[in-house]
């Protein structure tokens, strides 16, 4: 046992050096258990594009495929529905789709690569329901518009290129995922936009 | 020989001491009434939530493929399966009841008030444990509600700006809700949220026997001693801890030992309690489809959503708040904030007079303001989205935060009744 006096600059140095170092090591250790909650290579995995057969896809007619667990929507939009697009603009909430819920050869009226081909993620984007597609009895909820989609949560409705009205719980249109489609127009590949079908 | 043990154990560890000092030397005011019963309640649903809980993980697969259908073996092949999971899932809601009724005591009788401000912010922590822990459990035996009920949830922290995509992609640890979601819940649900309720209960305790237990007249039955006799003090007739009287510096008046006073009274709690909880279990479990709700009877399908999602009945008053706001980044704010401000109560309320029994009528109605908000919400939180509900969700989420903002107003200079001296 030294009896020299206690040296308070040095003993508060060391304090703090050691809980720099401590607290290094914690966050080192905390990064493991962490990133662990990020979704594993099989769930990557799972998440790779999907292709769909559209050849047989009947005019009015949605198929849903699914991409990475949620349902996409398929649609063969009649020239009635396309009509529309342009006489339910007033409406909504983001005509133009200037949020970035598509990707940029969506951007425009149809919000898609052909006009007639819609293709987009169906969840609603308020909180994650699966709207439902009302082909000819959309007008109980808006009124004068045929077709659309209307979610069954909390009222949201969404016109046939999935750009969602004023005055409903969701505040962005559908989002619209990356595609594309083969030489014929038979294959549609849901999920990635470079490369060949 | 018994002497000899107890004594060996007591010089190692004051096992006879602790319990002298929290439960038989323990002062509570005389006074306690039927509102008293919750806080005990609350723990026996605790104890019942952790045992069938440990028995129902001996034969539930937490897994996408498993879980549901390893539920219908609990409930169809397993002796007596099919009670230990309606003990647990009414339990769940039994939990809730007396948890709300326990801080509705708390905000009657100013329970919050200094120096119990530390006791209600642990209990607030309780209340928000307790409902991550149901959220989660909520999602294991993954029906359809299991599944849309937590992709609504998980959604709201998505609307926080710039990293909420990312956050909620690193909650599900998918794209979607999946078997890895339900793994994380599950492992969270059975040990890591029970591990901290335990721990935050012992606090809440510990809390409060240092402050002391507030009563329906909100005085305090701990005085200095000033070495005047107290008429009729039924305190002189027991021996309380000398924590509790410091030495005698303190006196106790109108207060009698936990034990056996009040454990006694609280069997008879607990006896009403458990008539009401074994009827629900017995003959109606499902509790009318709000404490297990229908579509839950089917497995869950991430490519169907069903017709209408509503939450189970215990979080519908905030998701009533959260719908209400037709953005959706403040529609979470504000649902947050109605937790928020209950937890800020201490600091809200300037009045000095604790209970509501010696406040102004004005403070009355305004708890009467605040249960009836909090119960329509309730309702319109079940109910589906039609303009006319979304109208009148509006307006009792405005009287629902009305209550804080005029309680802060009008409590600086509040008329209040002259205080007792003794408990009545």
């Amino acid at each position: 046992m030294s009896n020299a006096p206690v040296d308070h600059g040095r003993r508060r140095f060391l304090t703090i050096a050691t809980s720099v170092v401590g607290g290094v090591g914690a966050v080192g250790v905390a990064v493991p258990f962490i990133a662990s909650w990020n979704p594993s290579e099989k769930a990557k995995q799972a998440g790779a594009a999907v292709t769909a057969n559209i050849s047989k896809l009947e005019p009015g007619q949605l198929i849903r495929v699914e991409w990475r667990g949620k349902p996409v929507w398929v649609v063969k939009r009649t020239p009635e529905m396309l009509e529309t697009l342009t006489k339910v603009e007033p409406n909504l909430r983001d005509p133009g789709s200037e949020d970035p819920q598509q990707p940029d050869y969506a951007k425009n009226q149809h919000r898609s690569k052909k006009p007639e081909l819609f293709v987009a993620v169906g969840i609603c984007t308020h909180l994650g329901c699966s709207p439902t597609y009302k082909m000819n009895d959309f007008d109980a909820h808006v009124e004068g518009v045929a077709s659309g989609f209307f979610c069954p949560c909390h009222g949201s409705t969404y016109d046939m290129a999935g750009r969602v009205f004023a005055g409903v719980p969701a505040p962005k249109n559908l989002m619209i995922p990356p595609y594309m489609l083969s030489e014929n127009d038979t294959v549609l590949l849901i999920g990635a936009d470079e490369g060949t079908v | 020989m018994f002497k000899n043990l107890m004594s060996w154990i007591e010089y190692r560890m004051p096992f006879m001491e602790k319990m002298n000092l929290h439960v038989m030397q323990y002062p509570a005011p005389k006074n306690f009434n039927f509102w008293y019963f919750f806080g005990s309640l609350a723990m026996l649903v605790l104890v019942n939530q952790i045992l069938t809980g440990i028995w129902l993980t001996m034969n539930f697969e937490p897994s996408a493929e498993r879980a549901f259908a390893s539920v219908e073996y609990i409930m169809r092949d397993v002796d007596y399966g099919w009670l230990l999971r309606y003990m647990h899932s009414t339990g769940a809601s039994a939990f809730f009841v007396v948890v709300y009724l326990h801080m509705l005591r708390g905000m009657m009788y100013g329970s919050y008030q200094k120096p119990r401000e530390l006791l209600w912010i642990f209990g607030m922590l309780i209340f928000l444990v307790l409902m991550a822990e149901a959220f989660m459990g909520y999602l294991l035996p993954w029906g359809q509600m299991s599944f849309w009920g937590a992709q609504v949830i998980i959604s709201i922290f998505g609307v926080i700006p710039g990293i909420g995509e990312d956050l909620t992609l690193w909650i599900r640890g998918d794209y979607v809700i999946s078997g890895a979601t339900l793994n994380r819940f599950f492992a969270l649900h059975v040990i890591a949220l029970p591990l901290v309720l335990v721990i935050l209960v012992f606090l809440h305790i510990i809390a409060l026997h240092e402050v002391g237990s507030n009563n329906p007249d909100g005085i305090d039955v701990k005085r200095p001693n000033d070495g005047q006799p107290v008429e009729n003090n039924v305190s002189d007739k027991f021996t309380f801890h000398e924590y509790f009287t410091k030495g005698g510096k303190k006196i106790i008046v109108d207060a009698i030992p936990f034990h056996p006073y009040y454990t006694v009274k609280d069997i008879v709690g607990v006896v009403g309690f458990l008539l009401v909880f074994c009827a629900v279990i017995f003959f109606a479990p499902e509790g009318g489809g709000f404490f297990l709700e229908p579509p839950n009877f089917e497995p869950a399908n991430p490519m169907k959503t069903p017709d209408h999602i509503a939450p189970v009945w215990y979080f519908t008053p905030f998701y009533a708040i959260l719908r209400a706001v037709p953005d959706q980044l403040f529609g979470a704010i504000f649902m947050f904030l109605a937790i928020i401000f209950l937890a800020l109560l201490p600091w809200l309320d300037r009045c000095p007079v604790r209970s509501m029994r010696y406040r102004s009528n004005l403070h009355k109605w305004n708890l009467i303001n605040f249960c009836i908000s909090f119960v329509v919400l309730g309702v319109l939180g079940v109910l589906p989205a039609t303009p006319t509900y979304t109208l009148l969700a509006q307006i009792f989420s405005f009287t629902y935060f009305a209550f804080f903002g005029l309680l802060w107003l009008y409590s600086k200079n509040e008329k209040t009744k002259p205080l007792p001296v003794r408990l009545s």
